[in-house]
C-alpha cells in the first residue's frame, strides 16, 4: 500500500514520542552518567572514563551470567518453538472447543510473574509439591535448594509452561490464515502430512514465527522475576541470569558504576539482536506483499 | 488478509473430507491437546488445592484434594486491608496505564499506517527497542527519576513507567489492525466533509474496535504481570499485590495457604479479561499482522 508522504503526521506521533522519551531517554541518560563516573556519595561525581566497562569486561561474574543466560535462552527456544507449533496444529479449528482451548492456553500468560514463580516453587518442593514429591517417591534426588540440575530443570520447565502458549497462539493465528486452496492443491498432489507441513504450513508461518522467536528471545533474555522467586539465583549462582545479577549489583550492593556499565552492555546486546531480527522481518514483509 | 480470498463452499467440502479421512490423526491431535492442557492446568490446580487447605494439612500430608476444605485462607485476605488493598492498588495503576497507552497509541498508529514521514522507520524501530529493554536496566534510574519529581510511591508513577513497554506494543498491534482497513474509507469520509477528529472517532475507531480491544488487553496483561518495576516504584502508600505477597509470606513464617489463595485471586482478573477478547486473541498475539 502506497503511503502519502506528509510530515504533519509527526503531530500524531508526538504524544507517543514525548511519553516514551520521558520514560526511556531520561533514565537511560542517568545510566550513562553512572557508567562513566564514580562517586563517594553525596552526589559528588568524578569522571572515570571507561574504567567500569573495562572492569565488567574482565569480570568472571558477568561472563558467567551471560553464558548461563545464552544457554537458557537457547534451551527454551529449542523446546518451546517446536512444541508450540505442534500444539497449535492439535488445536481444534472452530466451535466452542476452540474458544475454550484458546482461553485455557492463554491462561499462563496472564498470571503475574511472581505468582508463576510461587506456583512452581511450591509445585517443585519435595515435601508439599506434587512434582517434587512424585519425583522423590520415584527415588530421584530433586532438591531445588541444593541440586543445580534440579534448579535448572525447574526453571526451564517453568518457562516452557509459562511461555509456550505465546508460540501456540501465534502459530495458531498463522495456521488459521492459510487459505484452504493450498491444502486442496496439496491433496491433489497427494502430498504426505509432512510435505504439507514442510512446503505449505511452514513457509506461511514464517512471518509469525519470526515475531514469536524474537519476542521469546527478548523476554527470556530479560527474565527476572520467575527464577528469582523459584531459586533466588541459586544454588550458588547456578541460575543467576543477567537481570538477576544486575539487580543484585545495582539495588542490593549499590555498585552503581559497574551496574550501569553492565546495563549498557546488556542493552546493546539486545539492541543488536533486535535490529538483526527487525531487518529480516521488514525484508520478509516486503517480499510477502508486492501488491 | 489472504483468508478473504477464500470462499465458503470449498471450505465446507474440505472439512467434510478431513473429518472422514483422518479419524486416527484427529484422535492423536485431540490426545496431544489434552496432554498439553493437563500440563498447563496441573500446577494451577495444585495452587488452588493448597488455597482450600488449612496450613497443617498443607505441611503435614500429601493429599491430592483438600480433606477438610476451608475458606479461611480467602477470609484472611478479605479481612486484611494490606491484602485486599494490594489488589485495588495494582488494578488502579493497570487501568491507568491501559487508558494512557491506548489513547496516545491510537493517533500514532494511524500516522504509521497511513503516512510516510521523515524518520518514520527509525522512530518505529526506536519504539520497539523500548519494548525490548530489560526492566532491570531501568529499575534504578526510574526510582531516581520519579523520586526527583515527587511521583515516587504513586499510582501514576507505575502507570507511566509501564508505558515504556506498553506504548510501543500498543502502537505495534494497532498499526497491524489499521493496515487492514482500506484507505478508500478515509478518503470517502474526507470528501463527505468529515473533519479528521470526527472521522477518527465516529468512523475509524468503530472499524478497528477489535484491534483496540486486543491492544487494551495486552497493555492490561503486561502491566498486570510486572512485579519488578511496580515493586521498585512503590513503598508505603501504594502497596501492590506483588509486594503484599512477598512481604506477608516471609513475615508470618511462610503462610502457604494464604499465599496460595492470594495467587489464585491474581489469576481471576486475567481470566475474566481474556474471555472478552477470546475471538480476537489469536490475531492479537500475532500483533495484527498474520
Amino acid at each position: 500500500m502506497d503511503k502519502t508522504h506528509d510530515n504533519r503526521a509527526w503531530f500524531m506521533v508526538l504524544p507517543v514520542f514525548v511519553l516514551v522519551a520521558f520514560s526511556a531517554v531520561l533514565p537511560l541518560m542517568t545510566v550513562v552518567n553512572y557508567a562513566f563516573n564514580d562517586t563517594f556519595g553525596s552526589n559528588v561525581f568524578f569522571w572515570v572514563g571507561i574504567e567500569w566497562f573495562d572492569d565488567m569486561l574482565h569480570s568472571e561474574r558477568m561472563w558467567g551470567a551471560l553464558k548461563r543466560q545464552l544457554i537458557f535462552s537457547a534451551v527454551i527456544l529449542a523446546i518451546e518453538v517446536p512444541l508450540g507449533i505442534a500444539v497449535a496444529m492439535c488445536m481444534p479449528k472452530r466451535g466452542v472447543w476452540a474458544s475454550l482451548c484458546l482461553v485455557l492456553v492463554a491462561l499462563p500468560l496472564l498470571i503475574p510473574w511472581n505468582v508463576v514463580g510461587t506456583i512452581w516453587q511450591v509445585f517443585a518442593r519435595i515435601d508439599i509439591g506434587l512434582l517434587g514429591y512424585t519425583l522423590g517417591q520415584m527415588g530421584i534426588d530433586f532438591n531445588l535448594g541444593q541440586n543445580a540440575a534440579a534448579a535448572w530443570v525447574t526453571v526451564v520447565v517453568m518457562d516452557v509452561w509459562h511461555w509456550t502458549s505465546l508460540i501456540v497462539l501465534l502459530s495458531y493465528a498463522g495456521l488459521q490464515s492459510i487459505p484452504q486452496a493450498y491444502y486442496q492443491a496439496g491433496r491433489i498432489d497427494q502430498a504426505s502430512r509432512w510435505a504439507v507441513f514442510r512446503f505449505i504450513e511452514l513457509p506461511k508461518l514464517k512471518g509469525v514465527l519470526l515475531i514469536a522467536i524474537l519476542l521469546r528471545f527478548m523476554d527470556s533474555f530479560m527474565i527476572y522475576t520467575e527464577p528469582f522467586v523459584v531459586t533466588g539465583g541459586g544454588p550458588g549462582s547456578t541460575t543467576t541470569f543477567l537481570s538477576i545479577d544486575l539487580v543484585k549489583m545495582a539495588l542490593g550492593q549499590f555498585d552503581l558504576g559497574p551496574a550501569a556499565a553492565f546495563s549498557i552492555m546488556y542493552f546493546l546486546v539486545i539492541l543488536l539482536v533486535s535490529w538483526a531480527f527487525y531487518t529480516v522481518m521488514v525484508n520478509l514483509d516486503r517480499e510477502d506483499m508486492p501488491k | 488478509m489472504s483468508a478473504l480470498s477464500d470462499t465458503t463452499a470449498p471450505r465446507t467440502r474440505a472439512r467434510r473430507k478431513t473429518a472422514n479421512g483422518n479419524g486416527a490423526r484427529s484422535a492423536v491431535a485431540r490426545g496431544g491437546m489434552i496432554l498439553y492442557l493437563l500440563f498447563l492446568l496441573v500446577p494451577i490446580y495444585w495452587l488452588m488445592n493448597m488455597s482450600f487447605k488449612p496450613n497443617p494439612e498443607i505441611l503435614g500430608a500429601m493429599t491430592l484434594w483438600p480433606q477438610n476444605p476451608t475458606l479461611a485462607n480467602y477470609a484472611n485476605i478479605f479481612n486484611d486491608p494490606t491484602w485486599y488493598m494490594g489488589y485495588v492498588h495494582s488494578l488502579t495503576y493497570v487501568v491507568l496505564n491501559t487508558a494512557i497507552s491506548v489513547t496516545v497509541a491510537l493517533p500514532a498508529a494511524y500516522a504509521f499506517s497511513r503516512y510516510s514521514f521523515t524518520g518514520d522507520k527509525h522512530l518505529f524501530f526506536w519504539l520497539l527497542t523500548n519494548r525490548m529493554a530489560p526492566p532491570a536496566v531501568f529499575a534504578l534510574p526510574f526510582f531516581q527519576l520519579y523520586s526527583s519529581i515527587g511521583l515516587f510511591d504513586t499510582h501514576i508513577a507505575v502507570a507511566l513507567a509501564h508505558c515504556l513497554f506498553n506504548v510501543p506494543l500498543a502502537v505495534w498491534i494497532l498499526e497491524g489492525f489499521m493496515r487492514g482497513v482500506p484507505r478508500e474509507i478515509d478518503e470517502t469520509a474526507f470528501i463527505d466533509g468529515y473533519s479528521w477528529g470526527r472521522f477518527f472517532t465516529r468512523i475509524f475507531m468503530p472499524l478497528i474496535s477489535s484491534g483496540i480491544g486486543v491492544a487494551a488487553f495486552f497493555c492490561f496483561m503486561f502491566s498486570w504481570v510486572d512485579l519488578l518495576l511496580s515493586r521498585t516504584l512503590t513503598s508505603v502508600n501504594v502497596k501492590t499485590i506483588g509486594v503484599a505477597m512477598t512481604r506477608t509470606s516471609s513475615a508470618t513464617g511462610l503462610d502457604y495457604g494464604t499465599l496460595a489463595a492470594a495467587g489464585v485471586l491474581t489469576i481471576i482478573p486475567g481470566a475474566l479479561v481474556i474471555w472478552f477478547v477470546r475471538n480476537y486473541i489469536a490475531k492479537g498475539f500475532a500483533l495484527g499482522r498474520v
